[in-house]
């Protein structure tokens, strides 16, 4: 934290993507079916600071990478704001006035092997941002910016000249956190960077990130569907279910004192490496269905705190005992 | 116990163009009746293929090189194909990682049970359909003789597992081959399926062979652990001890790259490098070029499994001769 608690370089303000799955028209006209949408992202707010990680966690289909994607202009927000250093993207974007805000911004992909142009060379891939951004011309300057790129991030300069496919999972992650550096950013947006990768080169890729952050002081977004990564890399953590953010504390609280129910039936199913003898509570049901989501809160139907309150209203994020929390029965202070 | 299957010094080769690639080098390991051994490693290590070359799928050109495989006192690597096929399903069962690609998306779910169930068993149509419905109550799926009518994209993922489960254990198999069978489960839904599995083992007292990356899922399910490296199995024991004190250098990394759930956040140790390809598996002990205790005769020489505290380890820093 830093001591004055300067304006956050990311705040996210009820941001909101629904998704149109309707029929064709056609179909739905004949067989007198209504429009059918999914509230992918629904009213996320957070906003993190200079410097700091902010970990994103869920399980498939919560919506964690449409907030990301939202975040770097990938998708179009249906309603709610997104600010980078108090400039709101959004209408940026839409203006078309985004050039220089593209370049404070950065994303990080899942799938090292999908997210690398395979006829590109490596030098291809590095230089495009800043080809592309107008920051760097001259093959000499492009040669040597990149020869540093790589060598920030673990590879030779010697590479600049493969093609993707004559790298690793993990080296290709790296490739793409050299891109994704060369524009010098300031906020990177990482989407389960390490889920594609074996556990040591995982290892190797977040002692990397974490090097890279504190030497250019970056701010991630970190998504991962992993609590131990997110453990590992987060200052602040947020859980989201079904679109919606349903606790936000910082790290340390959230692992060792979890208040919304959805956050410690997380935290009981993570399978045990240490072997401390816990007993891991395999949660009863199954994820909800996005498309006819509980009414209520989300979380009701698994929930073993879960009253009549529970299953018609629905709970909104608000400050309890330090931490952000949607939940009623924390709310009424029924948890145990 | 007298295992129920013994794999003794398995290789598996694949030849190319460029000569033949040895996938697996000198495997062997035993599993009891009750008993879920775990393979662990990371893409490439060979977890895999040791699973398809026990159930004798192997793709070609891949084949079986050299050792033997015995099951229940019987050698299965050198059955014909019919005896094989009779086998497996009959007495081995296997899972598969992805649920959705196990199934056949144009079948009810009890179209398959059923089919499977008689391929295997001399049962008449409804009394294939009853035991269809108890397998199905046995892999924990609420109102089973309701969901038989129903297709697998009815299900949700980690339903369909039980269903690959339930599948699996269609004709009683007394061995169990599951490969990576939670890997693509959330986690919530990863605990329900491993405490299936452990459950039936113990029930059913099914050999269970469990090859995953996660050591979680290891720690949790497995009585014995084999870790593998480049084709080989360098470190094998009971999963306490290969957890709390790994003895291989290996795993030791292994151990430690894993992001902790308790303690302060420290940097993650890192062991350097990638594992080797198949056809640049250096001399001496594979894992020489990545090892930071590596010595002389490591460079030379392939250390054989040696006994390391609890476990057995092919290292030669557990050899009486290794520098202290």
């Amino acid at each position: 934290m830093t001591p004055l608690m300067a304006s956050p370089l990311v705040e996210v303000r009820e941001l909101s993507k629904t998704f149109d799955v309707s029929a064709p028209w056609l179909a739905r006209v004949i067989e007198r079916r209504a429009p059918q949408f999914v509230h992918a992202v629904d009213g996320v707010s957070f906003a993190i600071q200079r410097g700091q990680t902010l970990g994103l966690v869920g399980e498939s289909g919560c919506g964690k990478s449409t907030v990301a994607r939202l975040l770097v202009g990938l998708q179009t927000p249906t309603s709610g704001e997104v600010r980078l250093d108090g400039i709101d993207m959004t209408q940026a974007f839409a203006s078309g006035q985004a050039g220089t805000l593209r370049r404070r911004l950065q994303m990080i992909f899942q799938d090292p092997y999908a997210s690398l142009n395979p006829r590109w060379t490596v030098a291809d891939i590095v230089a495009e941002p800043l080809v592309e951004h107008g920051l760097l011309s001259g093959r000499a300057a492009l040669r040597e910016r990149v020869a540093e790129l790589l060598a920030a991030v673990g590879l030779s300069a010697s590479d600049a000249a493969k093609l993707p496919h004559q790298f690793s999972g993990g080296q290709r992650q790296r490739i793409s956190i050299a891109r994704a550096l060369a524009s010098n950013p300031e906020f990177l947006v990482c989407d389960e960077p390490t889920s594609a990768l074996d556990v040591s080169v995982q290892a190797q890729v977040l002692n990397l990130m974490q090097e890279i952050q504190q030497r250019h002081g970056l701010t991630y977004l970190f998504i991962s569907h992993n609590l131990a990564v997110v453990r590992h890399v987060a200052d602040q953590v947020g859980v989201m279910v079904l679109g919606r953010i349903v606790e936000l504390a910082d790290r340390r609280t959230l692992f060792s004192r979890p208040a919304h129910p959805y956050t410690r039936m997380l935290l009981d199913s993570i399978p045990d490496v240490a072997m401390s003898g816990r007993v891991r509570q395999p949660v009863q049901g199954d994820l909800p269905n996005p498309l006819q989501p509980p009414i209520g809160c989300s979380f009701h139907p698994r929930c073993p705190h879960a009253n009549e309150r529970c299953r018609v209203e629905r709970p909104a994020l608000q400050a309890i005992g330090g931490v952000q929390v949607a939940c009623h029965a924390a709310e009424e202070g029924r948890l145990p | 116990m007298q295992p129920l299957l013994e794999v003794d010094r398995l290789c598996v080769e694949f030849t190319t163009r460029h000569g033949s690639l040895r996938a697996l080098s000198e495997v062997s390991f035993g599993i009891a009746p009750g008993e879920v051994l775990g393979i662990v490693g990371e893409s490439g290590a060979g977890k895999s293929l040791t699973g398809a070359a026990i159930i004798g799928l192997l793709q070609p050109p891949g084949r079986i090189s050299g050792g033997r495989i015995v099951y229940d006192g019987q050698r299965i690597d050198t059955l014909p194909d019919e005896a094989m096929r009779r086998l497996r399903g009959r007495q081995i069962g296997s899972i598969f990682q992805d649920p959705m690609t196990a199934l056949n998306p144009l079948l009810t779910i009890g179209q398959q049970l059923v089919e499977t169930i008689r391929t295997h068993l001399p049962l008449s149509e409804s009394e294939a359909v009853a035991r269809a419905v108890s397998l199905l109550e046995e892999t924990g799926i609420s109102g089973a003789a309701q969901r038989l009518a129903q297709y697998p994209h009815q299900f949700s993922g980690g339903m369909r597992q039980r269903v690959v489960i339930a599948l699996a254990l269609a004709a009683g198999p007394r061995l169990l081959i599951a490969d990576e069978p939670t890997t693509a489960l959330d986690v919530s839904v990863q605990a329900q399926v491993i405490a299936l599995l452990k459950q039936l083992c113990r029930d059913r007292g099914m050999a269970v062979m469990l090859v995953t990356h996660d050591m979680g899922v290891i720690a949790e399910a497995c009585d014995r652990v084999a870790v593998m490296y480049a084709g080989r199995i360098v470190e094998i024991g009971p999963v306490r001890d290969v957890i709390h004190s790994p003895a291989h250098p290996y795993a030791i990394g292994l151990m430690g790259a894993i992001p902790s759930m308790s303690g302060e956040r420290e940097r993650l140790l890192q062991i350097d490098g990638a594992m080797p390809r198949l056809g640049e598996i250096p001399q001496g002990c594979a894992f020489h070029p990545r090892c930071p205790q590596a010595w002389a005769r490591c460079r030379s020489e392939r250390p054989e499994l040696m006994p390391a505290g609890a476990s057995r380890a092919a290292c030669w820093l557990h050899d009486a001769g290794a520098p202290r």
